[in-house]
């Protein structure tokens, strides 16, 4: 036993600063050989830092990483993947109108020039055997869902023969059915080789159920490590925010409802190859009520919503905003209070190279204060804006000077939520707006959402988590191949029957 | 500290070039360091070279608009050459058929119209084609520049031609009157003053105005432009209209300011070298004049180079390439380098 290293990975002091930012300070982690390790954190805590730094894409400011208790310095992705390290990342990196053999084949460092093409299928064949994911082969990957291309995302790395595999936020794509078996499959790996897996996730169900160890961030700096089975997902909570949290449950308050606030006619919108993936879809919702869409991603909900924010035209039939014909020009959005929040807001909502001041104004730049004389900007303005709203909704850091594409997810999600939600809000397009939150952001968008409701909103909530719209709508909708196919209220739903309309049965 | 990347990463490619130049160099039997002598003398040299080299800036600085400006939403033009030549030509067509009808003033006033409306138009049916056709606008400018070029020459060798013209078809002149005159007693033409009003002009637009702002939101990510509600296909023709018309006035000079006549001389080369220009200046309108300054210095040498190396003409051209490919090559090193690593203001 003594040859056999207990630690397949170990950082040592690792720090890492973006200028004057700490992103980590003097985080120390061990992952044990073998084991299945957690790494929890609030957005911005330094989780995708830290792991970047163990891939080589970052060179942490101080620190060591010890590989099998051997010190090695990690210069870049290559030398991670020669010390055995893979990486799945938290959006899909594989090429999608190629085959699941190909993708696999074409990862492999040092490709030949010439690939025999028959003789890599048969070798790939003879590892996916010992492995434990089965995914066909020859299809292309546009043709799987997420849950089978996130497989396929893993199976990746495990056929470069990786031993320690990392996952940033692996299941946020993924329906809990999903989640459960991939997890399960990788929990099982790592008991029957000694692979080691290390995984970011906001999750604490499968932190309880998965996890062997479990380390927590804050703020950049290690708040502790314990093992799952001698604690709680309330006591993992209190370790995030270095507090007990508080809960804020999203409040429904009885609210006159409106009629004629956002009303789809028969609409239908085309798809990026021109096929209908909305089929005359009719649809109203009232102000002050939270109408959620649920559906299994793909069917439809990804276009709606785009055609709704104005990113897609309309195929046929009409959408109606308190009455008027409605078509996403910058005057009607505004005489209106129309607001969106697309799913990925970063890069559906936001320019990722312009600063967060400027990504707040987007909205508001044209008109007075923050334009003057007829069409000069006022900066100032704008700043001064953009520093109150950042305070107001704690967006992290509060520079408005720095790029948006810089900041971690949530705080970017927190910056299209102060631009949309500020002011007045008549219709609410949202989509996704929970994806890659930690608990506690997640509860602040809700009642965010839910707020926007009781003051007289129209809500449109598109979600693949039904358990969000179960919370959050006063009317379920369950869309299916560009339709809508049930109604029911979460008062009175039924599960199996939400899952069968859901299914297309 | 990410404003110092913007401007250490065209230096250093500036440097690289000069090295892979006087490789070159050496390799035709001359010593690399004599001719960047020569260059720097060619160029800034003197009062005298000072002139050549400002004549010949001020075009680009007009030119280089063309390409910055569409990239600022996203498109990646090169039609200045055609708009030079679409705007040499209106500025010809009114130039000849107003002579002695109005004063000089007008005269002039109305060829600068006349260049900047054409050569605007040529270049908005480019972002028109993009926007509402989809058709790639790098491909479909490159096209109509020889759609321009073909319609010069068409027209100068037969329905304008000055049957005076012997060896070289050109025009009847629009006039010695009607010319644009040198700058107080220099050889540089008041081009110069159209092509700095220019860059001044438009970079208080893209840095300072919403509508700036709005192009650098549709450059930047289109989807968001649209949740904005922002007019995208109007502001992209826009600023293909705007880059057109810079790159018209420039045509308008090489004929009211250097030829006096319409001949196949107006396709100097400028738009092309426009091109370079942008992409060194990062599409920044204020960086286009040092950069126009530099290019049409090192365009300036090529008759010292001439002369004293016995270097032929065109070797200024081929350091002109080298220092285009590495520009774009070090394009892909935005954001690597540890300066980028810092958080801070950008632009
Ligand atoms: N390239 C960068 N330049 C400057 N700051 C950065 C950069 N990358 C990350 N940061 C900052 O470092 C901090 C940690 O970010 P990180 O992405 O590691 O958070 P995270 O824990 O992964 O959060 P999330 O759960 O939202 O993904 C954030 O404040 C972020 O703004
Ligand atoms: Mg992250």
């Amino acid at each position: 036993m003594s040859g056999r290293p207990r630690y397949a990975l170990e950082g040592v002091n690792i720090s890492k600063r973006f200028g004057h930012l700490r992103a980590l300070e003097g985080v120390s982690l061990r992952l044990r050989r073998g084991s299945f390790h957690a790494l929890l954190g609030e957005n911005g805590a330094g989780k995708s830092t830290l792991v970047k730094c163990i891939m080589g894409y970052h060179r942490p400011s101080e620190g060591q990483f010890l590989i099998d208790e051997q010190e090695q310095s990690i210069d870049n992705p290559h030398e991670a993947h020669r010390l055995g390290i893979g990486m799945v990342y938290q959006h899909f990196t594989l090429i999608p109108n190629m085959s699941v053999a190909e993708n696999l084949v074409l990862a492999r460092p040092c490709l030949p020039a010439r690939i025999d093409w028959r003789a890599e299928t048969r070798r790939l064949r003879e590892k996916l055997d010992a492995l434990p994911f089965q995914v066909p082969l020859d299809a292309a990957i546009n043709s799987l869902s997420a849950g089978e291309k996130q497989k396929v995302e893993i199976l990746k790395q495990l056929t470069l023969d990786c031993r320690i595999l990392i996952l940033d936020e692996p299941t946020s794509v993924l329906t809990p059915d999903e989640a459960d078996e991939v997890l399960g499959r990788i929990k099982a790996m790592t008991r029957e080789t000694d692979l080691s897996v290390l995984i970011i996730t906001h999750k604490f169900r499968e932190v309880m159920h998965y996890a062997d160890e479990v380390t927590v961030l804050r703020k950049g700096r290690a708040a502790g490590t314990t093992t799952v089975a001698g604690t709680t997902p309330a006591a993992l909570a209190g370790m995030m925010l270095g507090c007990d949290p508080k809960r804020m449950p999203s409040t429904r308050r009885e609210v006159a409802v409106r009629e004629q606030v956002l009303d789809l006619e028969r609409l239908t919108v085309l798809d990026d190859n021109g096929e209908p993936a909305v089929r005359g879809l009719s649809l109203s919702v009232a102000g002050g009520e939270i109408v959620g869409i649920a559906g299994v991603s793909g069917n439809g909900q990804r276009e709606l919503v785009q055609a709704l924010c104005g990113q897609r035209d309309i195929g046929a039939g009409c959408m109606r905003v308190q009455a008027e014909r409605f078509r996403a020009t910058r005057e009607e959005i505004r005489r209106h209070h129309f607001r969106c929040l697309p799913e990925e807001p970063l890069r559906n909502a936001c320019v990722p190279g312009m600063t967060i001041a400027e990504n707040l104004a987007l909205r508001e730049f044209d008109r007075a204060p923050y334009a003057r004389c007829g069409g000069w900007l006022n900066r100032a303005a704008i700043g001064a804006r953009a520093a109150a709203l950042i305070e107001r909704f704690s967006v992290s850091p509060p520079v408005p000077a720095m790029p948006i594409g810089q900041l971690s997810g949530g705080n970017v999600q927190r910056a299209v939520l102060a631009r949309e939600l500020s002011g007045d809000v008549s219709v609410l397009i949202v989509a996704n707006p929970c994806f890659g939150l930690d608990f506690a952001a997640v509860a602040e968008v809700r009642e965010r959402i839910m707020s926007a409701r009781n003051q007289g909103a129209a809500v449109l909530l598109v979600s693949e988590d039904l358990e969000e719209i179960l919370e959050l709508a006063d009317r379920l909708l369950v869309m299916a191949g560009g339709r809508l196919v049930y109604e029911t209220t979460p008062a009175a739903a039924d599960l199996t029957l939400i899952g069968q309309h859901m299914a297309g049965h | 500290m990410r404003l110092l990347e913007p401007l250490l990463i065209p230096l250093a490619a500036l440097v690289v070039s000069l090295l892979l130049f006087g490789v070159f160099v050496a390799l035709a039997g001359h010593n690399p360091l004599q001719v960047y002598h020569s260059i720097y003398r060619g160029a800034f040299g003197s009062w005298f070279s000072w002139q050549n080299t400002l004549v010949r800036a001020s075009p680009l600085m007009l030119t280089a608009m063309c390409t910055a400006l569409p990239a600022r939403v996203g498109l990646i033009v090169i039609g200045g050459e055609g708009a030079v030549v679409v705007g040499a030509l209106a500025a010809a067509l009114v130039g000849i058929g107003l002579n002695g009808v109005f004063a000089p003033v007008a005269v002039i006033g109305l060829m600068l119209l006349a260049a900047m409306a054409c050569g605007g138009l040529w270049v908005a049916a480019v972002g028109a084609l993009r926007h509402y056709r989809g058709v790639n606008e790098t491909i479909s400018s490159l096209l109509f520049n020889y759609i321009a070029i073909a319609i010069l020459n068409f027209l100068v060798i037969g329905p304008l031609r000055d049957p005076a013209s012997l060896n070289k078809p050109a025009s009847v002149p629009i006039g010695s009157d009607n010319m644009i005159g040198n700058i107080a007693e220099s050889s540089v033409h008041w081009g110069l003053a159209y092509g700095l009003l220019a860059c001044l002009t438009l970079w208080l637009v893209v840095r300072r105005s919403t509508m700036g702002f709005a192009m650098d939101v549709i450059g930047g990510n289109p989807r968001a432009a649209y949740l904005a509600g922002l007019p995208v296909g109007r502001l992209v023709i826009l600023a293909c209209l705007l880059g057109g018309a810079a790159a018209g006035v420039a045509g308008m000079l090489e004929v009211a300011a250097v030829h006096g006549r319409l001949s196949s001389s107006v396709n100097a080369g400028y738009g092309y070298a426009g091109i370079l220009v942008a992409f060194l200046a990062r599409h920044n309108p204020l960086a286009i004049i040092p950069v126009a300054l530099l290019l049409g210095g090192i365009r300036a040498s090529g008759g010292l180079l001439q002369r004293s190396h016995d270097l032929p003409d065109a070797t200024v051209l081929v350091l002109q390439g080298i220092i285009f490919l590495v520009i774009l090559a070090s394009e892909s090193l935005y954001g690597r380098t540890p300066l980028s690593q810092r958080p801070g203001v950008t632009r």
